[in-house]
C-alpha cells in the first residue's frame, strides 16, 4: 500500500525538481540560521547561490558524527529553544553525545514518514502494533508509535525488556504487527519456544525490522519461525530516526523517502561521489527539516543505491540493505556503540587502562556484549567479594554510559589476543551482514 | 495557572449538572456494549435509567481491580479493537495483567487532563520538560509526554534509568521542569552530588512527582535539594493513568479533573459512601471514557475530600495526599506490586514455595526491593555456582513478572522472622505516608 | 599466629589450576596449604607455602596475577569441637568476622592447622593469645 501516492510515484523529474527547490531552501536557512555551516561554506568559497542545480551537491561541505559532537549540545540547530518541542540524542555521558532537536513540523515530517513506512508493509488502521523498540531517547519506540497512531492502528507501546510478558501479549492480544530489532525477533521465538507458544499461530503477520544490520539467512529465519514477512527499515536519529527508507511488498532494495532526504553514495576514503550501482557510504542530506537540517551527513554506512522504478510503482530510489560500515562503531541490540566509549569507562573506574577486549557474539540469538578486561596486579585483590563488586561497578557504568548492559568478564593477564603487540580490540562473531 | 478556565472554574451547581448528564450517558453506554456491567447492574435489580440524580450513584454497583483481571484482556472494553488507537498495561506476566485501552478521543482527553496537570503547576510552552517517568506500558512517560507536548513545550523523553546521563541533561539542556517518581528525584540529587553537580544551580523549577506515596517531609527535601516547587500528581491507568488529580501552587490538596471523574470515598469494608472530609478509599467513576469506561472503581487508595473553593480559583474538590492502602499492594520506584506476584514466581521457578519476605526500603534515596528467601534442604546444593544461577534466575524471572529489578538474598533456615509461626511477609522501612 | 598466604586469579576453566601447580612445581615450591574458591566467571586459587618470594616469583612467571594476604594461622586440638572452641568460639565472641578458613594436617604431628583471614587481624591475635 502507498500512504502518500503523489510524492512516492512521482516522475523523477518532477521528483529532482522538487528536491532542487528544496535543497535550496534548506541551504539558504543552514546559511542563515547555522554559523557552522556558514563556516564551512565559507571555508570552500561557496555562497548560498551555489547551489544552481542538483549536480551542485557535490561540491557542498560534508557533516560528519563529530561536527554534531563537537557542537554539543545543539550547536548545529537551525531554530530557537523555543520552536523546539522535542530531543532526541544517541547514547553516551559525556559531552559527546548526540543531540537531535525537533519542531512541531519536524514531528509531523517523522510521523508522515513512518506512517508511510509503515503503509509500505501492508499496515492498516485495522491493525494492532506490538512495538518493541526502545521507547525514550531512543528513536525507535516514539518513531514507530507516532507512525501507527497516524494510520490509525492499535499501539501496543510495549518497549524493551520483559520477553516473557512480550509473549504472552503477542498471544493474548491479537497483534498483527511486530515492529523490534531483527535479533530481538529471533530472540522472542526462541523464548516463546521454551513457553510451549507456537508464534506462527498467532494473528501475527507483518514484522518491521531495523535499527541494526541483518542477513538475508537471518530474514528466512525470522520468516519461517515467526510466521510473517519480514521488511528492513532504515533510519538515523540525526537525519530523523526510522523513517529515511524501508523495503516495499517486493523486499527488493528499500525505497528511500528523496522528496526529504537526498541521497548519494561516496567512496568513503576520497568522498568522491560515486554511480548509480557501485558501493560506498551513504551521504544523505535533509530537505525539509527545521530544527536541525543537515548537509550531505555522512552515514558510515556502505550501501549502494538503484533509481529504477519498482513493481510496487513507487519511483522513489531503493538502497540495498547496508553491508558494511566504514568506521568501527559496532550496534549492539539496536544501540550504536564505539570501542572509545567502553575504553573511557574502564579509565574511568580503574584509573588506569587495563588490557580488554570487546567481544560481541548472539547468545540464544540475541546480542551479547561482553567486555573482557586483564586482571592485572593493579586490579587483583584476594577477596571475592571486591572482584564482583568491580565487576558489578563496570557494569553499571557501561550501562550508563551506552545505555545497554553489558557483561563484564575478569581474564587472566595475557589472555587477550594480540597481534605485534597490540591487543585486538573488537571480536565480533555475529554475522550480521550479507 | 489554569488550562481550561471553564472546566476548572465552573460553579459546583453546574459542575453537578455536567456530571449528571455525562454520568446518564456513561452508565447508558456500559449497560449497552459491557455484558459485564449489564449482569452487574441485573444483580441489583437495576437497568440503564435505574439513577435519577448524582445523590443516586451509590447504588451503582462497585468495579474492583479482580474484575479487570477476570475480564483479561479486553473483556471490559466497550469499544470494537479496531475503534482502539492504544492499549497500556500493568504488570505481570500470566492472565493477571490488567490490560486498558483507548480510543483517539480517549488519547485526546488524556492528553488535555495531562496539560491541565502540567498548566497548575505552573508549565508553559517555553519550558523544557525533563520526563524521567519510564515510557512503554507504564503510563506515566506517555501521559506526561503527551501533556507537555500539548502545551508546546520542549519534551526530553528520558525515560528511566542511565542516571548519570539523566543529571548531564538536567544541567545541558536548560531543563526546567523535572517529571518522575518522588523517589527518583531524591535519587537524582544524591546521584548529582556524586558527581559534583548541583542541581539547585541549574534552571530547574517545576517538580511534578508521582505515582507513588510520598510524605510531606520527602518533598521538604526534594525542594530543598533540587531547588524547584514539588507538586504531587495522582491518577492510575484504570482510570486514564496520570492526569486524575494535581496540586496547583498552593499545594493545598489534590484537584481531582471533576467533569471527567466523578469521585466519591467510601467505608473500605461496608462500601458505605462516606461525606466529605473524612477518610477513606477513594471510588473514582469516569464519566467521559469511550474504550474502558467504568463504574465506581475501587482505587484502593486511602484519601479524603475537600469541597472548599481554592485559592487558586479552581471549584474542583481536592483530595488529600494518599495516606495509605486498604490492601496488601505495595508500589516500588512507582510500580504497583503485589506479594501474590512475587509468590508465584517463586513457585513457579523452584517448585515449591519457599518461606520468604519482601524488605523494601529507601537505599541511596532510590526504594529497594529485596526478596529473602530460606535454603531449605530442597533448594541447598553444595555447588556455589548452582545458588548464584539460582538467585539469578530469580532476579530475571521476577523482573519479567513485576516490571522492576528485585535482589534476591538467600538466607539460612528459621532466619525470617515468625509472629505466630507466621512468617511476616512484608517489611517496608520506607516512611511513604504521612 | 600471622602467616602470609598468596592469592592467584584463574579463569574458571579446565587446565588453569594445572598450569599454576606446574609453575610452582618448576619453580621449586612446596604447598603446604591449598584452596579454591570459585564463582562462574573465575576462582581464586590461595596458597600457603615454605617460600613466598619463590612462590610470587614463580606465579608471575607464569603469567598469573598474584596477591599477598595476611592470614592467621592456628593450631587445632585434635579432638571433637577442637576447632569450635580453641578458636572459633573466642573470636565469634570478641565480634571478629571468619571471611573464610580452610585447614590442612601438618603431617606427623597430632595438630591439624586452620588458616583463617579475618575482618580484624589484630583483635583476632588480641583473643587467640590470651586463650
Amino acid at each position: 500500500m502507498i500512504w502518500d501516492i503523489e510524492h512516492e510515484t512521482m516522475p523523477r523529474a518532477d521528483l529532482q525538481r522538487l528536491q532542487q527547490q528544496r535543497l535550496q531552501a534548506q541551504v539558504a536557512t543552514v546559511l542563515e540560521k547555522v554559523p557552522f555551516y556558514r563556516q564551512a561554506f565559507q571555508e570552500k568559497g561557496l555562497t548560498p547561490a551555489a547551489v544552481h542545480s542538483l549536480s551542485d551537491l557535490a561540491q557542498l561541505p560534508f557533516t560528519t558524527k563529530e561536527d554534531i559532537r563537537d557542537n554539543y549540545p545543539l550547536g548545529l540547530a537551525a531554530v530557537p529553544p523555543r520552536q523546539t518541542v522535542r530531543l532526541h540524542a544517541s547514547s553516551g555521558t559525556t559531552g559527546k553525545a548526540k543531540v537531535v532537536p525537533y519542531t512541531v513540523g519536524d514531528i509531523d515530517l517523522w510521523s508522515e514518514v513512518m506512517a508511510r513506512t509503515l503503509a509500505a508493509t501492508g499496515v492498516t488502521e485495522d491493525d494492532v502494533v506490538h512495538n518493541a523498540y526502545g521507547y525514550g531517547l531512543f528513536t525507535g519506540g516514539l518513531g514507530f508509535h507516532q507512525g501507527a497512531e497516524r494510520i490509525g492502528a492499535t499501539v501496543i507501546p510495549m518497549s524493551g525488556g520483559q520477553t516473557k510478558r512480550q509473549i504472552i501479549f503477542l498471544q493474548d492480544l491479537g497483534s498483527t504487527v511486530l515492529c523490534c530489532t531483527p535479533s530481538y525477533a529471533l530472540y522472542l521465538a526462541e523464548v516463546a519456544e521454551e513457553m510451549g507458544i507456537d508464534l506462527r499461530a498467532t494473528q501475527l503477520k507483518i514484522g518491521i525490522f531495523g535499527a541494526e544490520p541483518w542477513s538475508h539467512r537471518m530474514r528466512e529465519e525470522i520468516q519461517s519461525k515467526i510466521g510473517l514477512k519480514a521488511y528492513d527499515i532504515y533510519g538515523l536519529s540525526e537525519i530523523i530516526g526510522p523513517g529515511v527508507s524501508v523495503e516495499c511488498e517486493h523486499q527488493d532494495g528499500l525505497h528511500i523517502f528523496e522528496d526529504h532526504f537526498l541521497p548519494e553514495v561516496v567512496e568513503p576514503e576520497t568522498g568522491e561521489s560515486l554511480p548509480y550501482g557501485e558501493r560506498g557510504e551513504l551521504v544523505l542530506t535533509t530537505l525539509t527539516k527545521e530544527a536541525m537540517p543537515v548537509i550531505r551527513y555522512r552515514t558510515g554506512d556502505v550501501t549502494s543505491l538503484n533509481p529504477e522504478t519498482c513493481a510496487c510503482g513507487r519511483t522513489l530510489v531503493r538502497m540495498e540493505k547496508t553491508s558494511g560500515r566504514t568506521d568501527d562503531m559496532l550496534i549492539v541490540r539496536g544501540i550504536n556503540v564505539f570501542p572509545s566509549q567502553i575504553e573511557s569507562v574502564l579509565l574511568q573506574v580503574k584509573g588506569v587502562e587495563p588490557h580488554y577486549q570487546i567481544v560481541v557474539d548472539r547468545q540464544h540469538t540475541l546480542d551479547d556484549l561482553e567486555v573482557w578486561i586483564e586482571v592485572s596486579e593493579e586490579i587483583f585483590t584476594d577477596e571475592i567479594g571486591r572482584l564482583e563488586a568491580l565487576q558489578q561497578e563496570l557494569r553499571t557504568e557501561l550501562h550508563n554510559v551506552l545505555g545497554i548492559s553489558a557483561r563484564v568478564k575478569l581474564v587472566e593477564p595475557r589472555s587477550i589476543q594480540r597481534s605485534e603487540g597490540k591487543a585486538k580490540r573488537v571480536i565480533d562473531r555475529r554475522e550480521v551482514y550479507g | 495557572m489554569i488550562w481550561d478556565r471553564e472546566h476548572e472554574t465552573m460553579s459546583r451547581t453546574d459542575l453537578q449538572q455536567l456530571q449528571w448528564k455525562r454520568l446518564q450517558v456513561q452508565v447508558a453506554t456500559v449497560y449497552e456494549k459491557v455484558p459485564f456491567y449489564r449482569r452487574a447492574f441485573h444483580e441489583k435489580g437495576l437497568t440503564s435509567g435505574a439513577i435519577r440524580s448524582l445523590a443516586d450513584l451509590p447504588e451503582l454497583p462497585f468495579t474492583t481491580k479482580y474484575d479487570l483481571r477476570d475480564n483479561y484482556p479486553l473483556g471490559l472494553a466497550a469499544v470494537p479493537v479496531e475503534r482502539m488507537v492504544r492499549l497500556h498495561a500493568s504488570s505481570g506476566t500470566t492472565g493477571k495483567a490488567t490490560v486498558v485501552t483507548y480510543t483517539a478521543h480517549d488519547i485526546d482527553l488524556w492528553a488535555e487532563v495531562m496539560a491541565r496537570t502540567l498548566t497548575a503547576a505552573g508549565v508553559t510552552k517555553g519550558d523544557v520538560v525533563h520526563n524521567a517517568h519510564g515510557y512503554g506500558l507504564f503510563t506515566g512517560g506517555l501521559g506526561f509526554h503527551y501533556g507537555a507536548e500539548r502545551i508546546g513545550a520542549l519534551v526530553l523523553p528520558m525515560s528511566g534509568g542511565q542516571t548519570k546521563r539523566q543529571i548531564m541533561f538536567l544541567k545541558d539542556m536548560g531543563s526546567t521542569v523535572l517529571c518522575c517518581t518522588p523517589s527518583y528525584a531524591l535519587r537524582l540529587a544524591e546521584v548529582a552530588e556524586e558527581m559534583g553537580v548541583d542541581l539547585r544551580e541549574t534552571d530547574l523549577r517545576v517538580g511534578t512527582f508521582g505515582a507513588e506515596p510520598w510524605s510531606a517531609r520527602m518533598r521538604e527535601e526534594i525542594q530543598a535539594k533540587i531547588g524547584l516547587k514539588a507538586h504531587d500528581v495522582y491518577g492510575l491507568c484504570e482510570i486514564v493513568g496520570p492526569g486524575v488529580a494535581v496540586e496547583c501552587e498552593c499545594q493545598d490538596g489534590l484537584h481531582i479533573f471533576e467533569d471527567h471523574f466523578l469521585p466519591e470515598i467510601v467505608e473500605p469494608e461496608t462500601g458505605e459512601p462516606l461525606p466529605y472530609g473524612e477518610p477513606g478509599e477513594l471510588v473514582l467513576t469516569t464519566l467521559t471514557k469511550e474504550a474502558l469506561p467504568l463504574i465506581r472503581y475501587r482505587t484502593g487508595d486511602i484519601t479524603s475530600l475537600n469541597p472548599a473553593v481554592c485559592a487558586c480559583g479552581r471549584t474542583l474538590a481536592r483530595m488529600e495526599k494518599i495516606s495509605g492502602r486498604t490492601d496488601d499492594m505495595l508500589i516500588v520506584r512507582g510500580i504497583n506490586i503485589f506479594p501474590s506476584q512475587i509468590e508465584t514466581v517463586l513457585l513457579q521457578v523452584k517448585g515449591v514455595l519457599p518461606h520468604y519476605q519482601i524488605v523494601v526500603d529507601r537505599r541511596h534515596a532510590l526504594d529497594d526491593l529485596e526478596i529473602w528467601i530460606e535454603i531449605s534442604d530442597e533448594v541447598f546444593t553444595d555447588d556455589f555456582q548452582r545458588l548464584e544461577a539460582l538467585e539469578r534466575d530469580l532476579q530475571s524471572e521476577l523482573q519479567n513478572a513485576l516490571g522492576i529489578s528485585a535482589r534476591v538474598k538467600l538466607v539460612e533456615p528459621k532466619s525470617i522472622q515468625r509472629s505466630e509461626g507466621k512468617a511476616k511477609r512484608i517489611i517496608d522501612r520506607r516512611d511513604a505516608y504521612g | 599466629m600471622k602467616e602470609t598466604q598468596i592469592s592467584v586469579f584463574l579463569e574458571n576453566r579446565p587446565g588453569r589450576l594445572l598450569h599454576l601447580l606446574e609453575a610452582f612445581a618448576d619453580g621449586k615450591v612446596n604447598l603446604r596449604a591449598l584452596s579454591v574458591a570459585d564463582t562462574a566467571d573465575f576462582g581464586i586459587a590461595r596458597v600457603i607455602v615454605d617460600d613466598v618470594e619463590a612462590a610470587v616469583q614463580a606465579i608471575r612467571q607464569a603469567g598469573l596475577t598474584a596477591a599477598t594476604t595476611e592470614v592467621l594461622r592456628a593450631e587445632i586440638p585434635n579432638a571433637p569441637g577442637g576447632l569450635a572452641e580453641a578458636v572459633i568460639r573466642p573470636l565469634a565472641r570478641a565480634g571478629v568476622n571468619v571471611e573464610y578458613t580452610y585447614a590442612y594436617n601438618k603431617g606427623g604431628s597430632e595438630n591439624a592447622v586452620a588458616v583463617l583471614k579475618v575482618d580484624d587481624m589484630e583483635k583476632a591475635q588480641q583473643v587467640l593469645g590470651e586463650e
